[in-house]
């Protein structure tokens, strides 16, 4: 008795885990395939894409890549978004976190006003402020310029805030010592505050670069010249171009542009997590 | 009746090493049971097996004499306080305590019936609204309470309780729960790591090392007639002390000669050897003699006010520890004669009891292994 | 510069009373010099967001009380005339009613989705972890990258979902120039975005539900259906109102993929409330209309972002 009532157990238990298997499966199929065409394709010879032959065709070819890397700016418009999110990325940590400190360390009048005026700012979509923005960056001689992806993005109301909450976990007793110790607050920021708060820090570092990363609208707004691209705009101008028809190589250049995020994304994976539910929590 | 373990063993998944092997037990109806032993020794996995929340991995477990092995946890009929409590955070005391009820679909009526007794009982009314994390540490530790006596199961699990509160509210809780085991009649068996509260609260104690049980008896049984080091050790403050002596001639004997002074006579004759004789520190006797005289020298000295713990190092550089009621006034460095005042354990190679000196007049052995 | 700023030595030890009042002393220069040290450290970010965000906002706002030249320069006050007209307007209100469909479902499939992946994810399982890799895997793809992935399965001749339609012996579909499929399609791609990060998110909470809390509830008689909607789901309401929000928001801002999939089309199907502003802007020359959308936009935005905010304080402790 006790032994069918095991292979009972054990059969239902086998039977729950084929239909998890396959809900995963499922699940992976329709996660992964959008991915998996794109870098297939990616491989096949024009001819082959034009004609519909997606499996069973020809062999496989480095051809796109080729092309992507030889007949575009593919090159340029990931150097471009490199220098733009690392000097966005940059700006954020050192403005954030000063700003930061004085709301959490500084005594001054108007201090809590002008938190508030600050987290009234992350509820302003800058999408929706494009047209005096673009009307200032034009007066400032700005456009078509690497400055006009940059200026505007030097700081970040969000990273403020978050440096905020984090800032407010450093116990008050070793900003006694430091005062005791007779270190000014530039000394005390960066001796012990900065490193303090290192993950805090890369959650941020790793916000900001992806921010800017993906850049869209604004870059479309403010630059013309092939140059200067980011790799987004790049992705767009590939895809309009008369060569949209060259599927493989637009393809192939999307896989360039992806692989670069998904490793920087697989290192600050912890990070992101750690922001996002501070984000959730506070 | 009650709950009976037969030959159970736990292996994890994914280790080689079972972290307990045959495990055999009988927990009787309306006992307070307690599981002790050093942190790691698997009193928690027991626990857990009992309660179905791990499945054991061979062995049979009977809960009034019906196997239960492959019955999944709700089905057991029995209530469980954990060590971090687990208490629902989003839900009020009120509803902590209300939720097993609810999800075994009782009447609304019933519910409020028993979570009004339960708060009652652990003097909670007053909080029923409040979330845990707005109570205290004793004050959660009641909610979890509350939510075990709520339940009807008249067996009752408890895995370290009282280990995160303070001492005071411990000995507290003590008490508390050992009067709450009584009225309500609840087979309970209790896990802890802490052998007063096992020599406090128990009816019987399970005494777990090594994978192994080493005793299970009364709280007195095992202090009395420690089955083997581990547990002589592990029971009483001050530690005992473990001594080797050998036997005095070559034939079999009933003298054991630690040193010229320090001597240990047995009820019945042993055969000749070495052996380790235990004997607790209240049970040697200590008197100061001159300089070049004695078997061992003083080394610290704790005044504890109603009594005085004294180390000494003895001439063959092993420590020993003695107390003493009230205050004595000893030196360091002193010069001092340990001698045997009362009961003695003896143990083999192997570390288990095989005789012991009078002092108690129940001679019962109990050795398990 | 920063380095030459008056600072507080520290006086030599004294006995105990001297060294409180120094103390005094010290905290109230500090407390003085803190004024510096504010402006100093919290200029930069001040003016910036005063020069890129304050200021375009109250010029938006400004300027959509007036009608303006091809060159955006107000030219005669109108009062709340944009709005009400805007507000007349049916294609405004289609566009609001699409933004409204998009992001309602984007936020809705995206948690269900997500939150779907993340329980099979946290099931323990076999080789569970191979799976929780792939479920992170569009963590990283951006906008445009998306957007190409999705171009060519939707693509009318090439792309492999006409092949299977028409494998079932349906009529190719159009699908990004028919409205209803336009939008379909437009939520399916935002949502395999959003995919990889909610899973991360819901993954992580409910990793964070401790164990103990289901082996209470099933001991004490809760079957795991029960245990999911009694446990894991108030357990993890704050990150799935987080989720909520975010996606919320994040759709009222889309602008790349309807740039890059549809251009707003077919006959403004997908002519979502931020696409409006930068076509009525910078393709049609009407920046007062562009200004009143983006105010329009900036103000549901902000309610979202308040309501976020008030419920957050409330809810941190559940
Ligand atoms: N889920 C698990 N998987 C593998 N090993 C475990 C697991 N839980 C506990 N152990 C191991 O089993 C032993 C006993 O643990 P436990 O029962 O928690 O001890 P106790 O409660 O007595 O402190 C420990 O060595 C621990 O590392
Ligand atoms: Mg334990």
């Amino acid at each position: 008795m006790e032994n069918s009532m095991m292979k009972q157990v054990a059969k239902k238990k086998i039977l729950g885990n084929t239909v998890k298997y396959l809900l995963l499966a499922i699940l992976a199929f329709i996660v992964i395939f959008p991915f998996a065409l794109g870098i297939w394709t990616s491989f096949l010879p024009s001819m082959d894409i034009a004609k519909g032959t997606l499996w069973g065709g020809g062999q496989l070819t480095l051809h796109n890549y080729v092309t992507a890397f030889t007949q575009t700016k593919i090159l340029r418009y990931l150097l471009n978004s490199l220098v733009i999110a690392t000097l966005v990325t940059a700006a954020h940590l050192f403005f954030c976190s000063l700003g930061a400190y004085a709301f959490v360390f500084l005594d001054f009048k108007y201090r809590d006003f002008l938190f508030y005026v600050v987290l009234g700012t992350m509820m302003l979509p800058f999408e929706a402020e494009v047209i005096p923005n673009f009307a200032t960056v034009k007066m400032l001689g700005l456009l078509n310029h690497y400055s006009v992806m940059v200026i505007p993005f030097l700081t970040s109301a969000f990273g403020i805030f978050m440096l905020r909450q984090t800032f407010k976990q450093i116990p008050r007793d070793l900003k006694e010592a430091s005062d005791v110790d007779g270190l000014s607050h530039w000394q005390f920021y960066w001796k012990v505050v900065m490193p303090y708060s290192k993950i805090s820090l890369c959650t941020l570092a790793a916000y900001s670069f992806l921010g800017a990363w993906n850049q869209y609208l604004w870059p479309m707004l403010t630059t013309f010249s092939d140059h200067l691209r980011p790799v987004q705009d790049g992705l767009r101008q590939l895809q309009s171009e008369e060569t949209f028809n060259d599927w493989g190589m637009v393809q192939a250049s999307a896989a360039i542009v992806v692989v670069p995020t998904l490793i920087v994304l697989y290192i600050g994976q912890h990070y992101f997590k750690s922001g996002l539910n501070e984000g959730s929590v506070k | 009746m009650g709950i009976e373990l037969k030959g159970i063993t736990k292996t994890y998944d994914h280790s080689e090493k079972p972290v307990l092997s045959e495990v055999n037990a009988e927990v009787q109806d309306g006992e307070l049971f307690v599981i002790v032993g050093p942190s790691g020794c698997g009193k928690s996995t027991l626990l857990r097996m009992v309660a179905g929340i791990i499945p054991i991995s061979d062995g049979i477990l009977k809960i009034n004499g019906q196997v239960m092995n492959n019955v999944p946890p709700k089905d057991r009929n029995l209530s469980m306080v954990f060590q971090s409590y687990a208490l629902y955070p989003f839900l009020s005391v009120a509803d902590n305590v209300a939720f097993g009820l609810k999800a075994r679909k009782m009447a609304a009526a019933e519910i409020t019936q028993r979570v009004d007794d339960a708060l009652k009982m652990v003097n909670l009314t007053k909080y029923r609204d409040r979330k845990p994390r707005e109570l205290s540490g004793g004050q959660r530790q009641r909610v979890a309470l509350a939510r075990a006596i709520a339940s009807d199961s008249k067996i009752c699990l408890m895995d370290e309780p009282l280990s995160n509160l303070d001492a005071q509210l411990r000995v507290r809780m003590r008490s508390e729960i050992r009067e709450l085991q009584r009225k309500l009649g609840l087979t309970l068996i209790y896990v802890t790591h802490d052998q007063t509260e096992a020599m406090t609260m128990a009816d019987h104690v399970m005494v777990l090392h090594d994978q192994h049980v080493q005793q299970i008896d009364s709280p007195l049984g095992i202090y009395n007639h420690p089955a083997n080091h581990f547990v002589a050790q592990f029971f009483g403050t001050p530690q005992i002390n473990l001594l080797t002596a050998t036997t005095s001639g070559n034939g079999t004997a009933t003298q054991l000669i630690i040193d010229e002074y320090l001597q240990v006579s047995l009820d019945n004759p042993i055969a000749a050897g070495t052996y380790t004789v235990g004997i607790r520190p209240n049970q040697l006797g200590m008197k100061q003699v001159a300089a070049n005289s004695g078997n061992a020298t003083v080394i610290n000295v704790e005044a504890l006010g109603d009594q005085t713990i004294i180390e000494a190092v003895m001439d063959n550089d092993v420590e020993v520890r003695i107390v003493k009621d009230g205050q004595v006034h000893v030196e360091l460095d002193q010069r001092v004669a340990v001698t045997a005042l009362g009961p003695a354990f003896v143990f083999d190679d192997h570390e288990a009891l095989i005789a012991e000196q009078g002092g108690v007049e129940n001679d019962r052995i109990v050795a398990v292994n | 510069m920063i380095e030459s700023l008056p600072s507080t030595k520290q006086q030599p030890k004294g006995p105990e009373a001297n060294n409180e009042v120094t103390a005094k002393v010290k905290s109230f220069e500090l407390k003085k010099n803190d004024k510096y040290y504010a402006w100093l450290f919290l200029g930069p970010s001040i003016l910036l967001l005063t020069v890129f965000v304050f200021f375009p906002m109250l010029r938006t706002l400004y300027l959509s009380l007036f009608l303006t030249d091809t060159f955006g320069n107000p030219t005669v006050f109108i009062g709340l005339k944009n709005y009400t007209t805007l507000l007349k307007s049916a294609s405004y209100i289609a566009s609001l009613k699409a933004t409204g469909t998009y992001v309602i479902s984007v936020s809705v499939f995206t948690i269900i989705f997500g939150l779907l992946l993340a329980a099979l994810a946290n099931q323990k399982l076999r080789g569970i972890s191979f799976f929780r890799n792939i479920f992170t895997a569009t963590m990283g793809v951006s906008v445009s990258v998306s957007a190409v992935f999705w171009l060519f399965m939707f693509n009318p001749s090439l792309g492999i979902l006409n092949k299977v339609v028409v494998a079932f012996g349906f009529h190719p579909i159009n699908w990004l120039t028919t409205p209803g499929w336009a939008m379909t399609a437009v939520i399916a791609t935002t949502v395999w975005m959003h995919l990889g990060f909610t899973f991360l998110l819901f993954f992580g909470a409910l990793q964070a539900v401790p164990k103990s809390l289901y082996d209470a509830a099933s001991v004490s008689g809760a079957t795991s259906r029960y245990q999911f909607w009694h446990i894991t789901l108030p357990m993890i309401s704050p990150t799935m109102f987080f989720v909520a929000v975010i996606t919320l928001i994040s759709g009222f801002k889309s602008f790349g993929l309807i740039d890059l999939m549809t251009g707003g089309g077919p006959t403004n199907a997908t002519n979502l409330l931020v696409y409006r502003v930068y076509k009525d802007a910078f393709m049609n020359g009407n920046y007062a209309q562009a200004s009143t959308e983006a105010i329009i936009l900036t103000i549901i935005i902000a309610i979202i972002t308040f309501v976020q905010f008030k419920l957050l304080a409330k809810r941190v402790n559940y």
